[in-house]
């Protein structure tokens, strides 16, 4: 059975408690998405800041619910700092560690050749590992997913200007 | 704390739950408390063998074949058309048009009636109560026709605001109301908004689906034209529906959808419609749920729907007062505070818990709440939440259940204490 603490790890409720990167950021220079998640209502705005192909700066703005706030604050120190490319692999491997366990349910294997598939630790996701858990609840990947989404429409619109 | 109330309102709730198969299982290793009724209730054994005794015994098509089965099966859904009438209390069973869902009753109405009958510039007036299902039909005629849409507002306590209510009549050609908010659990008053209506010369369509599983129906009583009714809320299966609708209305609408069973002749050349309620009923029917429907018709008539109101206003009563009782002011409870002006449907907003985070710790304790915005985000706007959690109760809960939910709550907010 999984239980609350597979979902509700330590380091997701310190990142909703003290979300990192709240606010917001002047556009332009920085660019904004927001993004929706029709089943509940949530919402989250990311602004983006990209100078010389380099993410400067995050802000987070929008509000939901314990799993989309903390999976933002640390999407955010994530991907500050990295350059467009560099976060896009992030968001790769992210969305890539929400999706195996989403075909696993329907009886598949996880996706052949991927070896981060079920060991912790060793996707290079770092803390980020913490939301491998929100599998185990499937209804809640989209809650997870949310500011992930939001955050490749951020950086498509940001690398169209 | 009380495990058992069945004594004070004559429905045998732990004879009652016996009755429903998954009402027996466990949830993350405790018994379930099913508290989800508003978005579909569970089905008790006789609907669900009455599927199967058809799928085994009289299967074939209806309408069609002349052989024993295939007279059987046609018999056994136009049984069930009228048991829906009398239940509906309508004048006659052919007024009953057999549909998906109440979703597809009110889209019935939008393109047979509202193509007919509204014309740019006409007024369709709304609910801030609504559903999704009473708001978009009318939002793509507007988009198509040019037809202006109203709304009439809500208070404080989730109850519409009638003091404008002559203002945002005139010119009004169609009045479509919620009997019962699945949000708020508000009652509108449905006899006096439709004698309003008729007033000013609009026509009436009440959407049933959150008042028919838990008070006793009359669409007379009610002077409405249309009522739009689904299964699956009154331990029916899912995928079956109901439009009723005043004879004369019916029979000058046109078709809905085109193909099979809805014809009287077709040639090279075009097609007479069948008489109603075939018209609107083309292809092949969800036979077996229609049986089932059927089944659940005769359930709850064995309850008696007014035995069922009692009960749910005094398990409703139960929960107001329990909940406020024990949680003061971190609960707060949407909608009308008193059960005579509400059903048991229970939005629920419990300090700044996430409505998901919520629902999820109350899984745990096996208790199955609703977290969204319940296909109602214009009221959700009024009430200035973007989600809330909703426990919604049934003739099969009880106040032990009331008492699940309570400490389930008071584990949620040990949880997310921070």
């Amino acid at each position: 059975m999984a239980g609350l603490e597979d979902l509700y790890r330590e380091i997701i409720l310190d990142h909703y408690r003290s979300p990192r990167n709240r606010g917001e950021l002047e556009v332009p220079p920085a660019t904004m998405a927001e993004g929706f998640n029709p089943l509940c209502g949530d919402e989250i705005r990311v602004y983006l800041q990209v100078d010389d192909e380099v993410i400067s700066n995050v802000r987070i703005g929008g509000q939901g619910c314990s799993i989309s706030q903390s999976s933002a604050s640390m999407m955010s120190t994530a991907v500050v700092g990295k350059s467009i490319d560099e976060a896009r692999d992030v968001l790769r491997q992210f969305k890539e560690m929400m999706s195996i366990h989403e075909h696993g349910l329907d009886g598949e294997d996880a996706a052949p050749g991927d070896p981060a598939a079920d060991q912790p630790g060793a996707s290079g996701l770092g803390d980020l590992e913490a939301l491998r858990g929100v599998v185990k609840f499937p209804v809640r990947i989209k809650c997870a997913t949310l500011g992930w989404n939001t955050l490749d429409q951020a950086l498509t619109d940001s690398s169209s200007e | 704390m009380s495990t058992n109330d069945s004594s004070s309102d004559g429905l045998d709730v732990a004879a009652i739950k016996a009755e429903f198969p998954l009402l027996q299982r466990e949830v993350n290793d405790h018994p379930i408390v099913y508290l989800d009724s508003g978005a579909t209730s569970q089905k008790p054994q006789s609907v669900l063998d009455a599927m199967d005794r058809y799928y085994a015994e009289i299967n074939a098509n209806i309408h069609r074949g002349a052989y024993l089965i295939a007279e059987r099966a046609t018999t056994a859904v136009e049984n069930s058309r009228a048991a829906l009438a009398r239940f509906l209390g309508a004048p006659s069973a052919e007024e009953v048009v057999f549909t998906k869902n109440a979703t597809e009753a009110i889209n019935l109405v939008a393109h047979s009636w509202g193509r007919t009958n509204l014309m740019e510039g006409d007024v369709v007036l709304l609910t801030a109560l609504e559903h999704h299902a009473n708001i978009v039909p009318w939002q793509q005629l507007a988009a198509e026709r040019g037809v202006e849409i109203r709304w009439i507002p809500v208070d404080d306590e989730g109850r519409l605001d009638l003091t404008d209510l002559d203002v945002l009549l005139d010119g009004v050609k169609l009045l479509a109301v919620t009997a019962a908010s699945n949000v708020t659990g508000a009652l509108p008053p449905v006899r006096h908004l439709a004698d309003a209506a008729h007033a000013v010369g609009a026509t009436v369509l009440i959407d049933a689906s959150q008042w028919i599983p838990h008070l006793p129906t009359d669409v007379t009583d009610w002077d409405a034209d249309f009522v739009a009714v689904t299964g699956h809320k009154m331990c029916g299966p899912t995928g079956i529906g109901a439009l009723w609708g005043r004879r004369e209305l019916l029979d000058a609408m046109p078709p809905f959808l085109g193909g099979g069973s809805m014809i009287q002749n077709v040639t090279f050349d075009g097609f007479t419609p069948a008489d109603v309620p075939a018209r609107f009923e083309a292809g092949t029917q969800p036979i077996a749920e229609i049986v089932g429907w059927h089944a659940a018709v005769d359930f709850l008539e064995g309850l008696g729907m007014e035995a069922v109101a009692a009960h749910e206003r005094d398990l409703t009563a139960y929960a107001l007062r329990t909940l406020t009782e024990r949680f003061g002011d971190d609960l707060v409870i949407h909608g009308p505070s008193t059960v005579e002006e509400r059903g048991g449907t229970l939005s629920l907003a419990y300090r700044d818990i996430h409505p998901h985070d919520l629902s999820q710790v109350l899984d745990q304790h096996g208790v199955c709440v609703r977290a969204g915005h319940h296909c109602a985000k214009p009221l959700m706007k009024v009430l200035g939440v973007n989600a809330t959690a909703r426990a919604s109760l049934y003739l099969y809960n009880d106040e032990s259940d009331v008492d699940t939910l309570a400490d389930a709550l008071a584990d949620a907010g040990d949880f997310f204490a921070f």
